[in-house]
């Protein structure tokens, strides 16, 4: 709560003239790092290891940003954000990229004031019950107790399928996500529902995993992505090509352990890519070897997912590239 | 003064504009689209707009609030005057419980209570009934009540009927104890008189009652506390009372012990020398802290966020996220919070004018 007063007494106070005069890239190169809103701790996604430093998907965007822009992976400071807080954050300037499994949608896009610079998690809403209460299909959960997370689009989905089934339900809505766990797992809810993606990763996180099921129903799609402020394009740009870079690098074959190599290829496409030919770097406002950077500290896309994902029991699914038979696709970088 | 504010609000205003961030008041007319837990009795549902939602959200506020402070008042009092009491052990063990209770921040024992009962309660399918018709579990307790009729209304008109025959009673009794001397037991005859006439039209108006019964994932029918109402209640009226409970007792110190023992000379047992003269002197020290107790519980109430409570703030903060309306929520919040404190404080004071000396303010 102090927090959401502090970030809207944050976007009162701002001074209009200091983003308009200078962007976010030349803020962040004046700070020295990319300061980065993430989830509090979701597994897979954004969460501190053993020794407190950042993993997951999420994380790696901003790991790929702070690569692009210093040619310095480790240039990041993450602010974990619960999914109330995680807005106000971006919109009073105290993040400069909110990279926390958020749904693009026409709302977020337009009325507040966000743009979404692409997709690095194709998702779905899921339900998720105790396996004892023998529930096959979302359609069996008339009258049931369901645990969700506040301000989510999560909850809002929720209401229209009861709605859409003319089924009732008695939501229980707790901010923290730890919090809503726990009146899940000591039976307070039926079901906890939120994407799929964080459905496996909380179950995967649980001593016996194979107590929950995960109802086949999914009710919504949930495009994740990271966010920026509008209004300043050649932020956007950086932003979102340090993320498109990840996925056309897998696409290339290009991964962290041969792009060292990649100097010597005959392949024009790999030569720009690295930086050794054109000038994308320039074009963005950043190092020439800027994707080359992206890769050798970060890792591609399919690397990204396969040491924070797979681990929890993800599959690539639709998250796959498209020449793979998923829905992963960059934009040409040429 | 005026300068600084307008500074702020066009900056805001720009920046925001600036941003392409939505501003005004319009969202409150879209519809919600998020179902809300408990409604304090009211109808709400997703297709209901947003100011309606906030509306639940002030009601169940006012909900706790006003139960809280009712609770908090008579539990504070009790433990006051077992502050006081000549009983080593209950006056002990009233110290013990202030001490503790207001030791403890509210928030962490509002998570104590939270996980009591939804740790430590069964499911549903085994719940315990301590009653026949009384279902503990960790939904929530569920009770029964009487299924509506509209002819029930005639047991409030029972009940206001026998209020009037109870005061004049009263009145009655202090005006032959003027005259006279004789008492009375007014108070108490009054009160039978009162619950009398009610249960009487009661048993005369159609009364079913409305049992909980276990169907699907919960009970239905019958009314139930949910453990987020239950766990926000007794956290905040359990600490309060400590609060409260120090005041009354300060309160009643206060009064010179001269007044006791004149009490004591003119014959009148404790209790009435209680109630007729200590009680009215304590009461002028008493109120002006006891108004911040009352603020206190109100603001504390929005702690029922980290419980799930869906309180004024919780609703306010889903109704900011969705819209994105940060600055338009917390300003709702804000006044919503000050009028109903400014109310609580107006009406404290206009009591505490009623109890003061009188001509002591000149």
């Amino acid at each position: 709560m102090k927090r959401i007063v502090r970030l809207t007494l944050g976007i009162a106070l701002l001074g209009a003239g200091a983003v308009h005069a200078q962007g976010t890239l030349d803020a962040v190169q004046k700070k020295g790092f990319v300061q980065c809103g993430t989830n509090v701790g979701l597994a897979g996604f954004a969460q501190p290891d053993s020794r407190g430093a950042w993993k997951g998907l999420d994380v790696d965007v901003c790991r790929a940003i702070a690569a692009a822009v210093f040619g310095d992976a480790t240039k990041v400071r993450y602010t974990p954000t619960t999914a109330v807080q995680r807005f106000p954050a971006l919109q009073s300037g105290e993040v400069d990229v909110l990279s926390r499994n958020t749904t693009w949608t026409i709302t977020r896009d337009t009325s507040l004031g966000f743009n979404f610079v692409g997709v690095n998690y194709y998702d779905g809403q899921g339900f998720m019950v105790p396996k004892k209460l023998n529930v096959k299909s979302a359609k069996q959960l008339n009258g049931a107790t369901i645990c969700v997370q506040p301000g989510t689009t999560t909850e809002l989905n929720l209401s229209d399928y009861f709605r859409a089934n003319r089924m009732t339900f008695k939501p229980v809505v707790i901010e923290k996500l730890e919090e809503t766990l726990n009146a899940y797992y000591s039976g307070r809810c039926d079901v906890f529902t939120t994407d799929v993606s964080g459905l496996v990763s909380t179950r995967g996180s649980r001593p016996n995993p194979a107590d929950h099921v995960i109802l086949p129903e999914v009710i919504s799609k949930e495009p994740l992505g990271p966010v920026v402020r509008h209004g300043d394009d050649r932020w956007f740009d950086i932003v979102k090509w340090s993320l498109y870079a990840m996925i056309e690098a897998e696409e290339m074959g290009l991964t962290s352990k041969n792009i060292d190599q990649a100097s010597a290829s005959k392949d024009p496409a790999v030569q720009r890519f690295i930086g050794a030919t054109g000038d994308f770097g320039k074009m963005l406002g950043v190092d020439n070897k800027w994707a080359f950077n992206i890769i050798k500290q970060v890792g591609n896309y399919g690397e990204s997912f396969e040491a924070n994902l797979k681990p929890l029991g993800f599959e690539r699914g639709i998250n796959e590239l498209w020449t793979k038979g998923g829905i992963m696709y960059a934009p040409p970088l040429r | 003064m005026v300068f600084v504010g307008w500074y702020f609000v066009s900056n805001t205003l720009r920046n925001l504009d600036e941003r392409k961030i939505a501003t005004g008041f319009a969202f409150l007319a879209r519809e919600a689209g998020f179902e809300i837990g408990e409604t304090s009795g009211f109808a709400y549902g997703a297709a209901d707009t947003y100011l309606r939602a906030l509306g639940i959200g002030l009601a169940n506020t006012f909900r706790i609030a006003a139960v809280g402070v009712v609770l908090a008042t008579i539990l504070g009092t009790l433990l006051g005057l077992a502050r006081l009491s000549r009983n080593w052990l209950i006056a002990r063990f009233a110290a013990v419980y202030v001490e503790v209770m207001r030791n403890i921040p509210l928030l962490v024992q509002l998570f104590f209570w939270y996980t009591i009962i939804s740790e430590s309660l069964p499911g549903p399918k085994d719940a315990l009934t301590p009653v026949p018709g009384l279902f503990l579990t960790n939904r929530g307790i569920a009770f029964p009540v009487l299924h509506y009729d509209p002819a029930q209304w005639w047991v409030l008109a029972a009940l206001l009927a026998g209020a009037v025959i109870a005061w004049r009673l009263v009145r009655w009794a202090k005006r032959r104890q003027a005259a006279t001397g004789e008492q009375f037991p007014a108070l108490s005859v009054g009160l039978g008189i009162t619950l009398g006439l009610s249960l009487l039209v009661l048993l005369a108006v159609p009364h079913e009652i409305d049992r909980p019964a276990l169907s699907g994932f919960n009970f239905t029918g019958g009314a139930a506390l949910t453990p987020e109402f239950a766990a926000l209640l007794f956290g905040l009226v359990i600490y309060t009372a400590a609060f409260i409970a120090e005041i009354v007792r300060a309160g009643v110190l206060a009064v010179d012990r001269g007044q006791f023992e004149a009490a004591n000379a003119l014959g009148l047992p404790r209790r009435r020398a209680m109630r007729l003269v200590i009680l009215p002197q304590a009461l002028r020290v008493i109120v002006p802290p006891m108004t911040s107790q009352y603020l206190n519980l109100t603001k504390n109430s929005s702690l029922a966020v980290a419980i799930g409570y869906p309180d004024l703030v919780s609703i306010a903060n889903t109704t900011l996220n969705q819209t994105g309306q940060a600055i338009e929520g917390i300003l709702i919040i804000m006044l919503v919070y000050l009028t109903i404190s400014l109310s609580i404080s107006a009406f404290m004071n206009w009591y505490n004018r009623r109890v003061a000396l009188k001509g002591a303010r000149a």
